[in-house]
């Protein structure tokens, strides 16, 4: 550090913030974001471009729904479940919201357990993490099975547009498939933390890297933006 | 809860850390074929963009002998060249110039230019390869499946393009079109997500952004378009693979196909055209920057002057970057729009000429009272700076609704894209490979071959394109098979078409001119030595060439000044590497960029 000190043509000013501390950051040599590690970039990175794919479905169904002549389907009644003589709607949904932030809340507190390089509650909660989003999955498989069975299909439903049905297996299949990914890595980090990886430097299969329990965070990242998307799902497919 | 203490396990610099470390390949597999070492991947990238560009030319060939001679070559039918036409173009746009410039390029420059080992992740942009060549081959094998490859036209339009009336439409091709770009959008994501954060976080020490060579600002910006710009052709396509494989009716409106009428309503074909053009327009600059980069750097070392306007270049190639993701329905005036649309983007389309007229000039300021060496590079880079200004002037004339709406869909829309973003950078991609050859190989390229290549290309370039403004202000249209004896074509229009296959012909014999010279100067071309063009960036500093594994050999370079200190006052050799300590920068303040 004290020959980079050499080199360094910025006036490190602890006392910088705000703009001053983001154009000093930028002005440095070797990186832009200081303290960022080169995963935490990455993920961020890409999470900018899945926000563009997610931004482009969305904004690609509403046009959808603008440009059909056919009325669209209530929402409220299609995704309503009866339950002891009562029609509720929206209900699983609700759940499956709930079920969803909930997740977001343990990867969170796995996230500080691993800082603290607590291996065993780290992993549980990861694995609670990982139960939370494939239970989110299992709940829109059956939410899928149900449609289909009173005869929703990508090209027709019941209720009126088409469009309705096209969409709705596109989006939810595509963030579907975004959680499922989730909960692969989820169980994979987790067994890494399980197993003591991070703190072995035990090299990985595939890069031959040592990890850290950095992982965990950028994990975590990714699963908050999962979240963050399927609210938006909620609010402009199931709500509006 | 109690704050997350940041211990070393949390945020430390990564290049701090020792488990950044590079992999080291231990068999003939792991460092020639799965290779993780960037300088091979780039390799392999331009081998396969350069090859898939080679089919992409003989495409081009074939169309030209039905414009020019229609009718003589029979297998040529109208399917036949809507698929070429189809091909040629994506081929071209996606597979070769983008692939080449931030795969081929990217790889190459970006590590050995910030004075780094490799990219920051090696194993992911080694899947990005793989999955690049996936893509090809997906593509690639249109050809061969039932039906042909799609005829769509390079815009992949629907409802046209997955409707029976178009060849491929109902089968494989448009299928397989659609896959391969979603796979290659997975496959660049990879790989651009490498290129943007090594360029952010893995700089050598005193490498501060402004002091990074413009080749790696070009090409960085572009990987973050790119990175930006994707998501809606990747949506696009999903939805167009919906629509063709499920019989959704995402784009495809109420219709009659072949005299029947279809079970579909609703669709939107131009949510496709949005879609393809948020994507498309920028695309226009991923493949631009990088090209912009280039050339900023092959005029000031072969021009032995300091680029002009360093910081503006860098400001215009990101106000570039940013006004193109506001442009991209300019594509679209005659699709029917809202006027005030078409307003609205024709004032954002003449904007960009102001950022690119600022480099433009720093160009030629860069280049007044120089000491220019024609070496070959700087006649490509000579022959860009000409050509992307014509090519950008009728961009002025199409930028303007009311001008644009007679001359869409004539040669002149074809004329302009082709000088602008096909001859353009490839003449930067020419001139790029010609300076850069001897640091990969280690051996100059043959100079008789390559100025034969050079003349010949910049000249018949103009040969073809030139004259096609005139057919388009005729209005021959283009994407025809056959324009026929309509009464507004003079015979003379024929005979032009004519003139134009003809000099195709030569131009593209000479691009296999260059090929030969690529394969020939690896084992007969003249010893090049480290640094033959004494230029001042890192790459040209390597301990050897080519450079090995790992780029640096010991130490990694330490970066103490910007990259263009050609010529300083009081020097003892007309340039100073960018690792060189001492003696300041000409340009006051360019050493604490």
């Amino acid at each position: 550090m004290a020959e980079q000190a050499a080199t360094d043509l910025r006036v490190i000013d602890a006392e910088t913030s705000g703009l001053r501390s983001i154009a000093s950051d930028f002005s440095s040599d070797r990186q832009a974001f200081r303290n960022v590690s080169w995963g935490k970039a990455m993920m961020w990175i890409f999470l900018l471009s899945d926000t563009f794919v997610f931004s482009c479905f969305l904004i690609s169904y509403m046009t959808a729904r603008m440009s059909t002549t056919v009325p669209w389907p209530n929402t409220s009644e299609v995704f309503a479940l009866t339950i002891g003589g009562t029609s509720l709607p929206l209900i699983l949904i609700a759940i499956m919201t709930f079920v969803l932030i909930s997740s977001s809340g343990t990867m969170a507190m796995a996230v500080n357990f691993g800082y603290r390089r607590d291996r065993k509650r780290t992993a549980i909660l990861m694995l609670a993490t990982a139960l939370l989003g494939a239970t989110f999955v299992g709940m829109q498989a059956f939410e899928w099975t149900k449609l289909i069975h009173e005869g929703v299909r990508p090209w027709t439903n019941p209720w009126g547009a088409a469009q309705f049905g096209s969409s709705f297996f596109m989006i939810t299949g595509f963030h579907g498939t975004h959680v499922t990914f989730g909960v692969i890595f989820l169980l994979v980090i987790a067994r890494k933390v399980w197993r003591g990886d991070f703190d072995h430097e035990r090299r990985g299969f595939f890069t031959s890297r040592k990890g850290r329990y950095e992982s965990v965070e950028i994990m975590g990242l990714y699963w908050h933006f999962v979240d963050l998307v399927w609210v938006f799902i909620f609010a402009f497919f199931y709500l509006w | 809860m109690v704050d997350v203490p940041l211990g070393p396990a949390g945020a430390v610099a990564p290049s701090d850390l020792d488990d950044v470390e590079l992999y080291h390949p231990h068999s003939w597999v792991t460092k020639y074929v799965f290779s993780q070492d960037a300088k091979v991947i780039a390799i392999q990238y331009a081998f396969v963009a350069l090859s898939v560009g080679l089919i992409a030319l003989v495409l081009s060939w074939l169309m030209r002998l039905q414009l020019g001679f229609p009718g003589v070559f029979a297998f040529i039918d109208a399917s036949a060249y809507y698929q070429f036409i189809t091909m040629h173009g994506m081929m071209m746009v996606v597979y070769v110039l983008t692939a080449l410039f931030l795969g081929g390029f990217g790889n190459y420059l970006i590590p050995l230019m910030i004075g780094a080992r490799d990219m920051v992740f090696p194993y992911v942009n080694m899947l990005s390869f793989w999955v690049y060549f996936l893509a090809v081959l997906v593509l690639v094998a249109s050809f061969f499946a039932p039906g042909g490859p799609t005829g769509a036209g390079w815009t992949l339009y629907p409802p046209q393009a997955i409707l029976s009336g178009t060849p491929g439409g109902q089968d494989w091709g448009i299928i397989l079109m659609l896959s391969s770009l979603i796979i290659f959008i997975i496959g660049f994501t990879m790989g651009g997500l490498n290129y943007v954060v090594t360029v952010l976080q893995a700089r050598a020490r005193g490498m501060t952004l402004m002091r990074m060579p413009l080749t790696v600002w070009g090409i960085f910006t572009a990987s973050f378009m790119a990175l930006l710009a994707f998501p809606a052709l990747f949506v696009g396509a999903v939805m167009m693979l919906f629509d063709r494989i499920f019989g959704t009716s995402f784009f495809v409106p109420a219709i009659v196909e072949m005299g029947q009428p279809l079970d579909r309503n609703g669709g939107s074909p131009l949510l496709f055209q949005h879609l393809f053009w948020f994507f498309g327009h920028p695309e226009v600059y991923i493949v631009a920057l990088p090209a912009f980069g280039i050339v900023s750097d092959l005029i000031s070392t072969h021009a032995r002057r300091n680029i002009f306007g360093y910081r503006m270049m860098v400001w215009a190639l990101l106000a570039i970057g940013a006004l193109s993701f506001v442009v991209w329905a300019h594509h679209m005036y005659v699709s029917g729009m809202n006027p005030y649309f078409g307003f609205f983007f024709a004032t954002t389309t003449l904007i960009i000429a102001v950022p690119t007229a600022i480099k433009v000039y720093n160009w030629i300021l860069t280049l007044w009272r120089g000491n220019i060496h024609l070496t070959l590079p700087m006649l490509f880079a000579l022959a860009f700076i000409v050509t992307f200004v014509n090519g950008g002037l009728t961009g002025l004339f199409l930028g303007n609704v009311v001008v644009d709406v007679p001359l869409s869909d004539t040669m002149f829309v074809v004329a302009h894209f082709h000088m602008v973003m096909g001859v353009a950078p490839i003449l930067v991609i020419f001139g790029a490979i010609y300076h850069w050859y001897p640091k990969v190989t280690g051996r100059m390229l043959n100079e008789t071959l390559g100025r034969i290549h050079f003349w010949v290309t910049f000249l018949g370039a103009y040969a073809i394109f030139f004259p096609m403004h005139y057919l388009g202000l005729m209005g021959i249209p283009r994407r025809y098979h056959d324009i026929g004896d309509m009464a507004f074509v003079p015979p003379s229009a024929h005979t032009l078409n004519a003139f134009i296959t003809i000099v195709a012909l030569v131009v593209g014999a000479t691009q296999l001119l260059f090929v030969f010279n690529l394969f020939w100067s690896l084992r007969h071309g003249r010893l090049a030595g480290g640094n033959p063009w004494h230029a001042t960036t890192l790459e040209w500093q390597t301990p050897e060439t080519p450079p090995p594994h790992g780029n640096w050999g010991k130490t990694v370079p330490t970066v103490y000044r910007w990259a263009y200190d050609y010529s300083v006052p009081g020097a003892d050799q007309d340039f100073l590497p960018q690792n060189q300590p001492g003696i300041t920068s000409v340009v006051p303040g360019a050493s604490h960029g």
